[in-house]
């Protein structure tokens, strides 16, 4: 078990900088999820914690060590690969326990740990398997069990689950967690879903062309974006953003429609400032069918005519159209709609965002 | 007649068709190798009949015993022969596979500075035909001493077998995931151990194949050979099937028997061999 610190780290790759010079400080025992689209820098980031990767600058420190120059087997990690990468001529029994295998255990000592990872994962029955022989989920499983065998300081999982079907996703998704419970090690998981991290991390570090752009708990990362990029990031159906012209109190955007300035934004703003409005969907809403019981204090209400609907049986998304372009909203105890009809929505202002159209920045304190 | 019934003609009579293909394609492939056998065995009247004679009148292993019946008794050195071939063509077979290892490794993994230009001159090499070699370097083994020696032949036959097992080995290695090596690495192995524990029990197929066409060119090779080498010392088996050329006359019974028992040898190692031949050891390693 250790603390992760990441100090400047910087990835070049020739002349191309790849990941300029992040700082991250991850604690013992912590779940942390890198997130980002692709090319953003999280997996050479992770690799590069691994020691698959040389570093260009900056420190790596792994519970109060400094790796950056140690090989891979030195750092007393263990990773999870997209592809799983378990040894195809060997058996489940002998993929797991290959680590201890080249550490020289006694065969004693390691069939009883690779009994013990194998119990945890339920791979008892696929021991004598090889990896050919078995389905997506259960190769995962070893890939898994192979990493918790050697007991490391720090699991890394770099998008352990994308290469599975969605209901095996969820599956394996609540597996992870239980399996971090168990555990109860530092784990550093790198995916491009954000549904994935905001489920399994206790903190998700949000990453944009090779910048860290926000690290927070998921609740901070949805409720209170530092940046336009993690508005849009985070959420699904992700933040409607739009970008607006500050006059008279009110937002003008540019297809001629305006909403009411949002109060707590008053004081941060001043005519003629170029801003970028946001708003989750849960927070506009068909009136009636939102979120909020009714207490809401900055409430703007339109009718607006419907463009399509996506019924989710519990709910269902309505895109409503405002200012020319579609607008998505969440509608909880759904009615029947269809595209063309007029309903009343309503906007709840005190919950919406402001970035600025310049620096992408939150205008929120 | 419904239309079941005739689909399942249809079936049978393209299986039947397939079959005689296959039949005649294959008997294409072995008659020489058959033809060789039993000329071996017959005497030279009849093998240089016209129109041929395609079923023996008359069976002998004469030419074997002949051929080991020693000088002046119809008989080679063929024991030394085979000795050369077997000593030039499985060290030469070593040599190259491990260089094709080592090389074919270096292509498949690393990125380094005229990495394509390399390759290509090395396949550039082999389309030079051997023959056109042998006065060059004739002369230069004349000049360094080496003509009619093992390592003469042994030199040649590695450098005109090494861009092969490179370009073969190259293959089976870009085959194996790149992720599996820094899986094991991870595990604890450094980059050698990844590779012996991990990476060449996935590519052995493919140094296999490489290691067998490696050999076959050696034991079979003759236009090199016949120009380096001069004496027992270093003549092989195919160069000595020239010893049943006189003047005047040649002795084409013996040098089938001696055709043949050039080919048992290279027909042994094959199939020992062939077991390790299996492909798709990869599967099951990534994704699924």
């Amino acid at each position: 078990m250790a603390t992760v610190s990441l100090k400047q780290l910087t990835k070049r790759y020739g002349n191309m900088e790849i990941v300029h010079g992040i700082d991250l400080e991850i604690a013992d025992r912590e779940f942390i999820a890198l997130v980002g689209p692709s090319g953003c820098g999280k997996s050479t980031t992770l690799r590069m914690i691994a020691g698959l990767e040389d570093i260009s600058g900056g420190m790596i420190d792994i519970g109060g060590r400094m790796v950056n120059d140690l090989p891979p087997r030195s750092r007393n990690i263990s990773m999870v690969f997209q592809s799983y990468a378990l040894y195809p001529h060997m058996t489940v029994r002998e993929n797991l326990g290959f680590s201890l295998k080249i550490a020289g255990a006694a065969k004693d000592d390691m069939d009883r740990r690779v009994a013990e990872a194998s119990a945890i994962l339920g791979l008892d029955e696929l021991l004598e398997r090889r990896p050919s022989q078995l389905s997506g989920g259960q190769r995962q499983r070893v890939a898994m069990g192979r990493a918790i065998v050697r007991d490391p300081d720090v699991f890394l999982f770099d998008e352990p689950l994308s290469n599975l079907d969605a209901k095996l996703r969820t599956q394996m998704r609540t597996e992870i967690k239980k399996l971090h419970a168990k555990v109860k090690s530092t784990v550093i998981y790198v995916t491009h879903d954000q549904v994935e991290a905001m489920t399994l991390a206790d903190r998700i570090v949000i990453m944009r062309s090779g910048y860290i752009e926000q690290v927070g708990t998921p609740d901070e990362v949805f409720s209170r974006p530092a940046t336009h990029f993690v508005a849009g990031f985070i959420g699904s159906p992700p933040m409607n953003l739009h970008e607006a012209t500050v006059s008279d109190g009110r937002l003008m955007f540019s297809g001629g429609d305006s909403l009411p300035l949002p109060g707590q934004f008053k004081s941060k703003t001043a005519a003629g400032d170029k801003v970028v409005f946001g708003i989750r969907p849960d927070d506009f809403y068909p009136t009636g069918h939102g979120l909020s019981s009714g207490g809401e204090t900055e409430v703007h209400r339109v009718e607006l005519p419907v463009s399509i609907t996506e019924p989710l049986g519990n709910e269902t998304l309505v895109f409503a159209e405002f200012n020319g372009t579609d607008w998505v909203s969440r509608m909880l105890n759904p009615k029947p709609l269809k595209a063309g009809d007029r309903i009343g929505m309503s906007f709840d202002l005190s919950r919406a965002h402001l970035f600025s159209a310049e620096t992408g920045k939150s205008l929120r304190s | 007649m419904d239309e079941n019934a005739s689909a399942r003609l249809t079936r049978r009579a393209l299986t039947v068709a397939h079959r005689v293909g296959l039949f005649l394609a294959m008997l294409v492939i072995c008659l020489p190798g058959i033809w060789i056998v039993l000329s071996s065995l017959r005497p030279t009247v009849e093998i240089m009949a016209k129109p041929p004679v395609w079923i023996p009148q008359q069976l002998s292993v004469d030419a074997y015993v002949a051929m080991f019946s020693g000088i002046g008794k119809g008989g080679i050195p063929v024991l030394d022969y085979f000795r050369n071939s077997l000593i030039i063509s499985v060290t030469s077979t070593v040599i190259a596979v491990a260089i094709g290892m080592a090389g074919g490794y270096a292509f498949a993994r690393y990125r380094f500075r005229g990495k394509s230009g390399m390759f290509l001159g090395l396949m550039l090499t082999r389309t030079v035909p051997g023959i056109a070699l042998s006065l060059p370097l004739f002369f230069l083994y004349v000049r360094l001493g080496i003509i009619d020696t093992h390592i003469g032949m042994i030199l040649a036959y590695v450098a005109l077998n090494v861009p092969f097992t490179i370009w073969l080995i190259d293959g089976f290695f870009r085959q194996v995931p790149k992720d599996l090596a820094e899986a094991a690495q991870i595990d604890g192995c450094t980059r050698w151990q990844a590779f012996w524990q991990v990476e060449f029990p996935l590519a052995r197929p493919g140094i296999a194949s490489a290691a067998i066409f490696a050999f076959l060119t050696c034991w079979n090779e003759f236009a090199l050979a016949s120009q380096l080498t001069r004496s027992v010392n270093s003549k092989t088996l195919p160069v000595g099937l020239l010893d049943y050329t006189a003047e005047f006359t040649i002795d084409w019974r013996g040098m089938c028997a001696l055709a043949v028992v050039m080919i048992i040898p290279a027909l042994t190692l094959t199939y020992i061999v062939q077991k390790h031949l299996v492909g798709g050891l990869t599967s099951g390693a990534v994704k699924g």
